[in-house]
């Protein structure tokens, strides 16, 4: 019974997702549920950045590049004309196999691309490859190696998708094709689809939930708060930690590339500004105030502060929020926002005696 | 490629180098005496020349840049007097977090402040056209303004640290802090004298260099990670040794450009910065067995 009272909060969840669909449609404010769903495709980076920050203790300031990997496999895949190879083998047999779609261009003309699921699997594989390539050698790295270096690979993936004639450039991919699930359910993002992507969104995120919930639960989760604690400790005890911390830096890339690949389906589009660092030190910035290793934390704050910039409350200090944010809370409370500070820590802050 | 040609490209990168050097030497200083890889050290050289633009327009010249570097120093010290001095034992984590927002916000205050335009202070001699020839290629008079205010700056910190009795004690801080607080030396103020000590000096490299390469609220990311890069590849803490891996560099970045599209650039340092990481992290110029991954 133990183990099932970790998903009780999911369940509340659930009941507060429908809750707030009533809520705002007895308000007449329906149209909110876009910004949550892009919120919450957000939350998903988040949840997964809270794993390997919270849990594993390793930062990532390069999370931005994963979402944009997802999104932008995505988009090539599903807006890359293949009709010109339509002769040759592997297309065929591709289409034979029911994995190309046939679809119409701006100019009415016959075009043809990798469908949804196939771009999906695809983003999700080229993710878990590229994580590994980077985390294999930078996952050994610590404390500011690992930032700069995870910075770095943010960068990269910015300029390229920058400076590829393939990405779009500064413009980046639009006419995303909506990705059609099961049952005529559909990532789709104009408004007659708006309350079943809200509801497919939540069920995204709760999904992940329930998943990272039960991997901090489990033999897993206690090897990597070991990690955290103290590393030379867990070592000793004969955990691997090398292969625990490389296996959570390739699931949370996963979890943000899950994101970009749906949101990108949601928005029909994707640009360089979704790979920007500003972007990652965001997606950091809403861990540490959710509390560092607090799933819920992360998850109700990369909801609630994505969907506050989203509706344009911060305005043009849109980016210093989230600074200020970081700086806030790294020097008031350290523990999140969602818990109390002590008033001890409080008291600290105030000025007192020099005394060496 | 011709040999004229080969010289223009070379003092480019010497010039861009010794600007990364700066910024890494400014890392340096940080890191010695408090362990802080400090993100908002770009910000210094952008606040700095953005500053001197400013006060050139009711000041001489001179004077805006002495004043911009005074500022930018009560800037540093700010830093540390409000943020910095408030956490104890800080993991490195929130640490370097606590940098990257302020980076953030001197960042977003510049574009507050300043706006996106692109400004630049006038050439310090002559204008934008006048030049000398050097082995055939045709230099810049700013250039060598560049050039000679790095070389000053490296000079007066190697002075600085090796025979005033401040720069002596900020040194043992870096050795051993507590041994120095035993010998009686105020750990608190070396701290923040190393903030002030490195927005100075970047102020004043951002000022020399804004003719020549132009400022923005928000070119200092970049810098930072070029003099990151830099600072790492001479080794953490060894400021002789980055003054030469910050020539190497700008040689590099120089070459590249000269080679491939100039939107590859910037990824040249983060290239270099991944496999320094990860080959040799304790630096080019560092002996064999020392390893710094603990860090």
């Amino acid at each position: 019974m133990m183990r099932l009272r970790i998903y009780y909060p999911v369940i509340a969840a659930a009941v507060l997702v429908v809750a707030m669909h009533l809520v705002l449609a007895a308000t007449g404010k329906t149209y909110y549920m876009t910004q949550v769903t892009m919120s919450a495709y957000y939350a998903l980076v988040v949840i997964g950045l809270c794993l390997l920050m919270g849990y594993a203790g390793q930062i990532s300031l390069g999370h931005a590049g994963f979402f944009a990997i997802g999104g932008y496999t995505i988009a090539v895949l599903t807006t890359h004309d293949l009709s010109s190879y339509r002769e040759s083998a592997p297309v065929e047999w591709l289409l034979s196999l029911g994995l190309l779609v046939q679809w119409q261009d701006l100019y009415g003309r016959q075009a043809l691309s990798f469908s949804p699921w196939l771009a999906f699997v695809a983003a999700m594989l080229l993710t878990a490859l590229i994580a590994l390539a980077i985390g294999l050698p930078v996952i050994r790295l610590k404390g500011h190696y690992l930032a700069m270096a995870t910075l770095g690979f943010g960068l990269i993936i910015y300029r390229i998708v920058l400076g590829a004639k393939i990405f779009g450039q500064a413009d980046g991919i639009s006419n995303v094709p909506a990705f059609n699930l099961i049952g005529g359910l559909q990532v789709n993002g104009r408004a007659p689809f708006r309350v079943q992507n809200y509801y497919i969104a939540w069920v995204a995120v709760l999904a992940a939930m329930v998943l990272a919930l039960n991997l901090i639960h489990s033999r897993v989760g206690r090897a990597l708060r070991s990690i955290h604690e103290s590393e030379d400790a867990a070592h000793s005890l004969g955990i691997n930690t090398y292969r625990y911390k490389l296996a959570t830096f390739i699931l949370s890339a996963l979890f943000a590339a899950v994101g970009g690949a749906l949101l990108t389906h949601y928005n029909g589009s994707i640009g360089p500004s979704e790979a920007t660092v500003m972007k990652s030190v965001r997606y950091v910035a809403i861990v540490a105030v959710g509390g560092m290793a607090n799933l819920w934390g992360a998850m109700i704050m990369g909801v609630l502060l994505n969907f506050l910039s989203l509706r344009g409350v911060f305005g043009s200090y849109d980016d210093a929020v989230f600074g200020a944010i970081l700086i806030g809370i790294m020097l008031f409370a350290p523990q999140g926002l969602l818990r109390v500070p002590k008033l001890r820590a409080v008291l600290s802050l105030l000025p007192r005696r020099e005394h060496g | 490629m011709n040999f004229a040609l080969f010289v223009q490209y070379a003092l480019s990168g010497i010039t861009v180098g010794s600007v990364y050097a700066i910024v890494a030497i400014g890392f340096n200083i940080i890191y010695c005496t408090t362990g802080i890889i400090n993100f908002a050290q770009g910000e210094f050289l952008i606040v700095g020349a953005m500053i001197a633009i400013s006060l050139s327009a009711v000041a001489p010249l001179p004077l805006a840049i002495l004043g911009a570097v005074l500022i930018t120093t009560a800037l540093g010290a700010a830093v540390e007097l409000v943020f910095i001095r408030r956490v104890h034992n800080a993991s490195v984590v929130r640490l370097i977090i606590i940098t990257i927002g302020l980076s953030i916000l001197i960042r977003e205050g510049m574009l507050h402040i300043w706006d996106e335009q692109v400004r630049s202070l006038p050439y310090f001699t002559g204008t934008d056209s006048s030049t000398i020839t050097i082995l055939g290629a045709h230099i810049s008079l700013q250039v060598l303004w560049v050039l000679g205010v790095s070389a000053v700056i490296v000079t007066a910190l190697t002075l600085f640290f090796r025979y005033t009795t401040t720069g002596r004690a900020m040194r043992a801080c870096s050795d051993d802090r507590m041994a120095a607080r035993l010998c009686g030396i105020n750990d608190r103020w070396m701290v923040t004298l190393s903030f002030m000590l490195s927005a100075g000096i970047g102020a004043l490299a951002g000022c020399v260099v804004s003719p020549i390469t132009q400022t923005q609220y928000d070119m200092g990311a970049p810098l930072a990670i070029k003099g990151f890069t830099v600072a790492i590849l001479g080794g953490l803490g060894n400021s002789m040794a980055a003054v030469a891996a910050g020539l190497l560099l700008g040689l590099l970045e120089a070459f590249v450009v000269s080679q491939f599209a100039s939107a590859y650039k910037e990824v040249v340092a983060i290239v270099v910065l991944l496999l320094i990481l990860v080959f040799r992290p304790s630096g080019l110029f560092a002996r064999r067995g020392t390893s710094v991954r603990t860090a």
